[in-house]
């Protein structure tokens, strides 16, 4: 897979619900801590990648363009790549492209995201991404349609809400560790099943916030990561696969894009057995029964067997395989893209031991992460090794 | 050693001004259609990663990227979306496939102009929101202050601005896409519509429906499949500053970067001698005169190279990102000696650069090679 590619450096803001900060502070606050935490300068980044969800959360038409500069892109090659939710792993495919094109050395990827703007709530903006002929008029929003598919994940393999609920115990609970973390909680299933139901199943502690944040990792060619770091983490394997817009069409229980995506991820990375291979995972938490989803998708575990390995503890941070250490979205927030990218950053961490008090128990050398938007219809994974 | 990249399929649909009959997913499948025939290949069996280019105003939809795969083929495959002209795209498939993990890419872009009731507003989104937004600057007005300075600075006149309308909206009377082919002469630009000192109606691109897409691939695939390539010899891309009031309005410096990158990349050294024709951004007429002195073209006045044979989006219409890909479409042409009455005689070596318009200062050019 060309010239390989490492991660040297990484750094988030503060999630929050409501930021200070414009969404061009915001970029310039996670790339500066990204350059910072490995010593380099923006003088020395050849080119930048951006990844930021849609323009009407900012209210702001070619957003890329508006946040170039804060992103570090002045005078630069600069690109924004965007695959709804999953943009934030994906972020870090394109910058992979760009080091392994040979293209340059250093590249600098950069996801912000300012949901606080749309205003009363972002919530709101997510009816323009439906159909304008035939889904738009029924004025869906995402909390209906994913309760249409956390229904059918519980209806297919018999599971009980708390099945699911444990999922954000264990994320909320995770966050509680995470300097950054918008929604550390610390909370049980019972706190889980009594919240307001939004759309049954869904409740509102099943659910990760509206949040604001930026993250950055910096990007390096194997020679000069060689130069920047002793720690160096390779980008083993990049995948990303966009189904049909028909959702309704497609089962929903099972997300085979996922699933398409993680092949093309494992086949990079040489991963055959992606069970026993991969240590650590972050998949796309969005709401609590997305990580079970997820982790299927992904191939960590059979199908409609997530629910009871996280109930076995083989998921918490010193279990055996564990799944969003970070607290994810649930716990940490969910600033779209750039929460994709906090899971790329939290592995990059992890793996270099450098996670503090998150730090999983079990020696970790190779992760996946992974993030999924759209209409229910796009996987984007990477896979992480040192 | 990483492999050439070569661009072995196009399609295009007409260019029009408006297109009630067919939706932005059908002008998407014919142009698709077209670019597979023509590089023969199948995107469900072929085609390793695909790209589309838009942006999410423009379409009236958030995530564009849920309507794109099926009408490309696309559907269970890895597709991204670039925020960028088509231009970006083509750069983004250049890079992965020197990766040498792709063999095949697909970059789409395309133009429901006709559908946007408010092309102004939306531009007005496109400003900074705390600085620029309040002072309600429509973006044309913006245009008119950087020509006025243009032809300041420069010594250009009014008359020379038209010229290149006159004689890119005649061109495309010999393309059979384009949307806006026309016989103009000064006499009609000095009764042409003003719109901000000095810029008039006749020295704006007017928009037009359309799709392109253009196919992709390395070497070793182009040379499977047996389709003539047009090798991508350089590429570059440059943003300069986002904000009006911290930018150089007098020096498009973002271009001569952009440009400079892409040269390095084809070995050219000598801009001015070598291309044998050039595909330049003439959103606004100025635009042509002002990117090809960022470009390095030097003077015109010797007819070499030929610029915007094709009628350039002033002829063909402005095509929102998919305007630097019809101009890469009619270079493509050129270089395979299938332009039709377009064809020029010469035509082995070309430029094509592309320009995302007011308020940005975000290029791309490509160097091109039969």
């Amino acid at each position: 897979m060309g010239n390989r590619v490492a991660i040297v450096g990484a750094g988030m803001t503060k999630f929050v619900r409501r930021a200070q900060e414009t969404g061009k502070e915001l970029s310039f606050n996670a790339a500066r801590m990204a350059l910072d935490s490995c010593g380099l300068h923006l003088d020395q980044i050849e080119m930048v990648c951006l990844g930021t969800a849609p323009d009407t959360f900012d209210g702001v038409h070619m957003k890329g363009e508006y946040l170039s500069d804060g992103a570090g892109a002045f005078g630069k090659p600069y690109m924004r790549s965007f695959v709804g939710g999953g943009t934030g792993v994906f972020a870090v495919a394109q910058g992979w492209y760009h080091v392994a094109s040979g293209l340059c050395d250093l590249c600098l990827v950069v996801c912000e995201e300012k949901m606080s703007t749309f205003q009363p709530h972002a919530q709101a903006a997510f009816l323009t991404i439906f159909d304008h002929i035939t889904e738009r008029p029924l004025k869906p929003n995402l909390l209906w349609i994913f309760a249409l598919e956390m229904n059918r994940y519980m209806t297919t393999y018999g599971l009980r809400k708390e099945d699911i609920a444990r999922v954000a115990v264990k994320n909320k609970n995770n966050a509680l560790d995470h300097p950054a973390a918008q929604l550390a909680q610390a909370v049980t299933i019972e706190d889980i099943l009594q919240s307001e139901v939004l759309a049954w199943p869904v409740q509102r502690l099943d659910v990760s916030p509206v949040s604001d944040g930026a993250v950055a990792v910096v990007l390096a060619s194997e020679s000069v990561a060689r130069r920047v770091t002793n720690k160096p983490v390779w980008i083993e394997g990049v995948g990303w696969n966009l189904d049909t817009a028909y959702w309704t069409n497609r089962d929903l229980c099972y997300p085979r894009y996922v699933e398409e995506a993680a092949r093309m991820a494992y086949k990079m990375a040489g991963i055959t057995d992606p069970r026993h291979q991969i240590h650590i995972a972050e998949p796309y938490d969005p709401f609590d029964y997305k990580e079970l989803h997820h982790m299927e998708g992904l191939m960590l575990c059979g199908r409609g067997e997530a629910p009871q390995m996280t109930l076995d503890g083989i998921t918490s941070r010193d279990g055996e395989l564990p799944i969003c250490p970070s607290g994810g979205l649930l716990g940490v927030g969910n600033p779209i893209s750039a929460a994709g990218l906090m899971k790329i950053a939290e592995l990059f961490w992890q793996l270099r031991g450098e996670a503090g008090k998150r730090q999983v128990s079990r020696k970790v050398k190779r992760g996946v992460a992974q993030a999924w938007g759209d209409l229910m219809q796009v996987g984007t994974v990477v896979v992480l090794g040192i | 050693m990483t492999e050439r990249v070569a661009i072995i399929g196009i399609g295009a649909t007409q260019f029009r001004s408006i297109s009630p009959d067919v939706s932005y997913k059908e002008l998407m499948f014919e142009a698709a259609t077209k670019a597979c025939e023509d590089a023969g290949v199948n995107p469900r069996r072929d085609v390793d990663t695909f790209i589309t280019c838009s942006e999410d105003y423009n379409e009236g939809t958030s995530i564009t990227d849920e309507y794109v795969p099926d009408q490309l083929g696309a559907a269970m495959k890895p597709v991204q979306t670039i925020t960028g002209e088509g231009l970006h795209g083509i750069a983004a498939a250049f890079m992965m496939l020197r990766t040498g993990s792709f063999g095949i890419a697909m970059v789409e872009a395309f133009s429901k102009a006709s559908n946007v009731l408010t092309p102004d507003g939306i531009l007005a989104c496109a400003q900074d929101p705390v600085y620029v937004r309040p002072l309600e600057v429509n973006s044309l007005f913006i245009a008119g202050l950087e020509m006025n300075l243009f032809l300041h600075e420069s010594g250009v006149t009014p008359a020379d601005c038209a010229r290149v309308a006159i004689r890119n909206r005649a061109a495309a009377l010999k393309n059979p896409l384009a949307a806006w082919p026309a016989r103009l002469d000064l006499e009609d630009f000095a009764h042409a519509e003003p719109v901000a000192f000095p810029l008039t109606a006749l020295d704006i691109a007017r928009p037009a429906d359309g799709a392109v897409v253009v196919i992709l691939a390395t070497e070793s695939r182009a040379r499977s499949i047996g389709r003539k390539p047009v090798w991508v010899e350089g590429i570059g891309w440059c943003n300069g500053s986002p904000n009006l009031e911290t930018r150089d309005w007098a020096t498009p410096h973002y271009v001569t970067t952009a440009a400079d990158m892409a040269y390095r990349m084809a070995g050219v050294t000598d801009p001015g001698n070598a291309f044998d024709f050039c595909e330049i951004d003439d959103t606004y007429t100025y635009k042509e005169l002002q990117h090809a002195a960022a470009l390095g073209l030097g003077c015109r006045c010797s007819g070499r190279p030929v610029i915007n044979p094709s009628g350039g989006a002033l002829g063909m219409g402005h095509l929102h990102e998919a305007t630097g890909l019809a101009r890469l479409y009619w270079a493509v042409k050129q270089l395979r000696r299938e332009a039709g009455d377009l064809q020029l005689d010469k035509a082995d070596r070309c430029l094509v650069q592309a320009w995302r318009g007011v308020p940005t200062e975000s290029t791309v050019c490509t160097v091109l090679a039969a």
